[in-house]
């Protein structure tokens, strides 16, 4: 089976347990003001000027000013397998992020299963805007879920990723009562998802939810600004800065009242 | 860290390298004076080293804890005639040269021309060795096809294991006259040669112990003069400390330290050797010491500290001995390479980890030094929590320590013939080699430039830059109709030079062993004393001779270009290809953007390259690896550069990966700087293609910007990298934890960031010390960032 992505990452170590390779789908439905990965949000490759990721392996170094390929489920396997000394030493795997990979959920689940025959663990990292008959799908295949929680006003949501917030709760909600899978992964974006009425909703939310394992607080960081320009993007926040450590640190200590684990980073 | 170390860490780094006639002196009154040639070669070694240690001024620095320095001052370095005789002009460029200088009074060239230079010129090793070397081997030479290490320095290449510890210089006289008793006349042709050996032993353990008397004595009288009581104390314990070692087996910590002090300083002032020595398995051979004074309450933490701080202090008093021309190249820095080693395995095979490892390394935090450099040996037996301990002080950003494998290096030595015991008692010294501490000369004889010979080939055995025909035919590139042609084609002259190096090293080996005995050492390293052989001649129990292979990475993108571009993708011909070389790509910056960027490369875990790498590393195993030395040894690979990448690069035209002529090659078991895109993981994996176990070290550099190792849990992924590295049996691994940013701001305004240190290969220096082609491309190697 065929899927899109727009980069495979090894070493990576901010999306999961230990020492992980991420896979990121290409095409997402929401559209965040503050997305640090502008390039995963349309399905299809389109043009990026001095593209730095190249699916080297199958050599194609012709598409340079393009970013996104279509590859086999076997060719990322290939390249998950490869690190397997590292996941199985520092209790590691693959994640598959985005984008949204619920968006190419037979794809996403042929990787899921052919990663668990190889013995090497999983996480989905996703928006939770998809039709929770995919995350029934995909349960019992995964590991863990890294999920987003972004905003708690319907319409602030709106206007911001460009959808509705109900979805993602809703089925959020459904994914915790089943069991204890899911990571909530917070972005903290200045001025428009710290505000005290956000946050306290947020935190009303997480108390209600059952089988939180973790929460990560993701502060903004602006090194997506220089792909902005190279896809000729609009950036939507151009002047925003990176919140503070301290900030990080207070907001850190305010999830921690919930009693589950909370960390700044992946 | 306290005042006393504050300050004596301070002088150290303050010290101005001098250049000292003192020793050339010294030694030249002595060879002058006929005592000479009254007696055997070795005796007459034997009675210069005590010559030197019997009039060589003392000096016992303020405040300090550990006496005894090789100069008459802290960085007065001195020079070594007999085996190479510096010009005035040599002097002249040391004095001058923007890098790696050493200041020379005008006395100091006045008695270079009006006496070193009259009497050693032609005497020396180095007119010894150029005199009967072939004419072959100098083209090579001149072409950069190799460097040659014992040509301005000796053999050295050992690090001591725990036997001073249990022996004083006295002990060992009793074993030297128990071996000179057991001579069998009758049988043994040589007890003659082995009976003067061993009499020179004799005269030199003997020297070290009235040297240190020299300094008791000098010791009690600055006692008298002393004001301050604590420092009166403290200068007489000193002099009963030299008065009891190395005469006899230390008791305490404080005469352990003191003790390999002063052998440190024999075995340097001896000769010059490379890796001028280093005492190994610290927290091993220290601990028993250590344990016994804090149980006693003789000793606390901190004053082991402030001794440990005291004794490190000593190590960055001694700059490397002056080099010059190739050599300076090659090895362009004041570091010796004293590499002590922490952690790794009992003789029995257990964690040898103690409270003393956790204390050293916080030494080598505190002191942030040059000298000594510092590495952690990690067993899987070993904790985590040594690896972790070890990635905080890297963090820091002065590139130490660096990280070793001991299972690897145990298994390396198992098939070099060691036993399991020795094995375990071994290490790593200089870079990253591998050796049986207290038991093997294993010597590091030159570099060897594995791209150059790509050039060669590419020639058809001429070399452009020297214009002349050094090697042999094997074709014309164009007439090769597949890449296993030109493979072969390479092989053979790789094999063509590797026999003209070995040519070389038998000849230069049997020159030190027949002229330039080394006495004092052999007393250090098992079985010399037994053997009643000098550690030049074999007298050791392993004798090994590596030569160092360099350029791995550049070697494999070139040779991977070739197939990928010539033979499998026929994007160009191979006369296009030599042409574009040849103009060193000219204008055409779109083809070099195609060997660049859109060729595949070694570090990205891609097979298409790294089956190349593993194709360059069989060659060369099989070229050298197994050939007997004049020793009773072998030859044996490594693969590290020092600085000769640099070097190395600077004579060796455009090649086929896209780099530019005279640019720096890549540098030990490393990707291409800039080459490897896909992360540590990758460039770990394709490191771990080539079989570490059959060498005997591989040097492997990886940058990493600080954001990588920010919170606990990155640091405990780095960790769990290290361990998987290890566990593919990688030899050694290092960080350079810095930015790109931080080090082209330091390239800019020198003056402000004197103080920064980063790993080079193998050892760490001062950014602003490095030659502006190193800066560059220490700054180009990739830096794994994430966003």
């Amino acid at each position: 089976m065929k899927g899109f992505i727009f980069d495979i990452k090894k070493y990576s170590i901010n999306d999961g347990p230990g020492i992980r390779t991420t896979v990121f789908f290409k095409g997402c439905p929401l559209k965040c003001w503050w997305c640090h990965n502008p390039e995963s949000q349309r399905k299809l490759p389109e043009e990026f000027e001095d593209c730095t990721f190249r699916w080297h392996l199958s050599h194609d170094y012709e598409n340079k000013h393009r970013i996104g390929s279509e590859v086999t489920s076997d060719q990322v396997l290939t390249e998950i397998k490869k690190d397997i000394p590292f996941y199985e030493e520092s209790n590691g795997g693959a994640t598959f992020s985005g984008g949204e990979p619920m968006l190419q959920i037979n794809f996403l689940n042929e990787l899921l299963t052919l990663c668990k025959t190889n013995n090497i663990t999983t996480a989905i990292d996703t928006t939770g805007y998809t039709d929770y008959k995919n995350f029934k799908l995909t349960y019992n295949q995964t590991d863990l879920f890294l999920y987003d929680l972004k905003l708690m006003d319907d319409n602030l949501h709106i206007k911001y990723t460009g959808v509705s917030n109900k979805i993602i709760h809703e089925n959020l909600k459904r994914i915790t009562n089943t069991g204890d899978k899911v990571i909530l992964r917070i972005p903290i974006i200045p001025s428009i998802n710290d505000t005290e009425k956000n946050l306290d909703e947020m935190i009303k939310f997480i108390r209600s939810l059952k089988n939180i394992r973790e929460i990560n607080l993701l502060p903004y960081h602006k090194s997506a600004n220089s792909k902005y320009g190279k896809m000729k993007k609009e950036n939507k926040l151009p002047e925003l800065e990176p919140p503070s450590k301290d900030k990080m640190n207070q907001l850190k200590d305010f999830f921690a009242s919930t009693g589950i684990k909370v960390k700044v980073g992946g | 860290m306290n005042e006393r170390i504050k300050k004596l860490r301070e002088q150290t780094l303050n010290a101005v390298p001098r250049l000292s006639h003192e020793r050339a002196e010294l030694l030249t009154k002595f060879y002058k004076s006929g005592k000479a040639d009254r007696v055997s070669l070795p005796v007459a070694r034997a009675l210069a080293f005590r010559h030197l240690l019997e009039n060589k001024e003392l000096c016992i620095n303020d405040g300090e804890l550990i006496i005894g320095e090789r100069g008459p001052e802290p960085k007065s370095t001195p020079t070594y005639p007999e085996l190479c005789v510096h010009s005035i002009k040599d002097l002249e460029i040391l004095d001058s040269r923007p890098k790696v200088w050493f200041k020379v009074k005008e006395e100091t060239k006045s008695v270079y021309e009006n006496e070193i230079i009259p009497f050693w010129e032609g005497r020396s090793i180095r007119d010894k060795i150029f005199n009967e070397v072939d004419e072959e081997w100098k083209d090579c030479y001149a072409a950069g096809i190799f460097t040659e290490f014992m040509e301005q320095r000796a053999p050295g290449h050992t690090v001591l294991d725990d036997k001073i510890y249990k022996k004083g210089m006295l002990d060992f006289i009793n074993d030297i006259k128990h071996s000179i008793v057991n001579l069998d006349f009758y049988n043994d042709p040589k007890a003659f040669e082995k009976r003067e050996e061993l009499r020179a032993m004799e005269i030199c353990a003997d020297a070290l112990i009235s040297f240190a008397n020299r300094y008791s004595n000098k010791l009690s009288e600055l006692a008298q003069l002393e004001k301050d009581k604590q420092r009166k104390d403290e200068l007489e314990t000193l002099a009963g400390i030299c008065k009891r070692v190395p005469a006899n087996a230390p008791r305490t910590f404080w005469e352990a330290l003191q003790y390999y002090w002063f052998v440190h300083l024999g075995v340097i002032t001896e000769l010059n050797t490379w890796d001028s020595f280093n005492p190994g398995r610290l927290d091993q051979h220290l601990y028993p010491f250590y344990k016994r004074d804090i149980e006693s309450g003789l000793l606390k933490e901190e004053g082991a500290k402030e001794l440990l701080q005291s004794f490190w202090v000593k190590f960055n008093n001694q700059p490397a001995p002056p080099k010059i021309g190739v050599t300076a190249a090659e090895s362009g820095t004041y570091t010796d390479f004293c590499l002590i080693n922490v952690g790794g395995v009992t003789p029995d095979g257990e964690d040898a980890t103690n409270e003393l490892t956790y204390l050293i390394l916080d030494v080598i935090e505190e002191m942030r030094l040059l000298q000594p450099s510092s590495m952690v040996q990690v067993s899987k037996k070993n904790p985590d929590r040594l690896l972790k301990r070890t990635m905080k002080i890297i963090k820091t950003g002065f590139g130490q320590p660096s990280i070793f494998n001991t299972d690897a290096i145990i298994q390396e030595m198992l098939r070099h013939g060691k036993s399991l015991y020795d094995a375990r008692c071994g290490g790593a010294s200089g870079c990253v080699e591998t050796g049986a501490f207290g038991k093997e000369a294993y010597i590091l004889t030159g570099y060897f430039n594995l791209v150059k010979v790509l050039e060669i080939t590419l020639n058809n055995g001429f070399d452009p830059r020297t214009q002349n025909q050094i090697g042999i035919k094997t074709g014309e590139p164009n007439s090769f109709s597949t890449f296993n042609e030109l493979m072969s084609a390479y092989e053979k002259q790789l094999n063509h030079f590797i026999k003209i190096k070995i040519k070389g090293n038998v000849i230069i080996e049997r020159i030190y062993a027949d002229y330039m005995p080394a006495p004092f050492m052999s007393i250090l390293i098992d079985d010399c004393i037994k053997n009643g052989i000098d550690y030049n001649a074999g007298g050791a129990r392993y004798n090994t001779s590596y030569i160092q292979g360099v350029g791995l990475g550049s070697i494999t993108d070139s040779l991977t270009s070739i197939k990928y571009n010539v033979f499998d993708r026929k994007i160009i011909t191979m006369d296009k290809l030599l042409g574009t070389l040849k103009n060193n790509f000219g204008d055409d910056k779109e083809l070099q953007n195609k060997f660049l960027f859109e060729t595949p490369k070694y570090g990205n875990d891609d097979d298409y390259a790294d089956e190349i790498t593993k194709q360059v590393f069989e060659i060369y195993f099989n070229a050298v690896d197994g050939r007997p030395n004049t020793k009773g040894g072998y030859f044996r690979i490594n693969l590290l550069p020092t600085t000769s990448h640099v070097y190395f690069g600077s004579v060796t035209g455009a090649t086929p990966d896209g780099r530019q002529a005279y640019e720096p090659l890549s540098e030990g078991i490393s990707p291409v700087q800039g080459a490897d895109i896909h992360g540590p993981t990758s460039v770990i994996k394709s490191a771990s293609k080539i079989d570490h176990l059959r060498t005997g070290g591989t040097l492997l550099n990886q940058k990493f910007t600080p954001q990588l190792l920010e919170t606990e849990e990155e640091i405990e992924k780095a960790v769990k990298l290290i361990r998987t590295y290890f566990k593919l049996d990688g030899h050694h691994i290092q960080f350079n934890v810095v930015t790109a940013n931080v080090l082209r701001e330091a390239q800019k305004h020198p003056e402000k960031h004197r103080d920064l240190i980063v790993r080079v290969a193998g050892y760490s220096d001062y950014f602003v010390d490095l030659s502006e082609a190193l800066q560059n491309e220490i700054i180009r190697r990739t830096e794994h960032s994430m966003l």
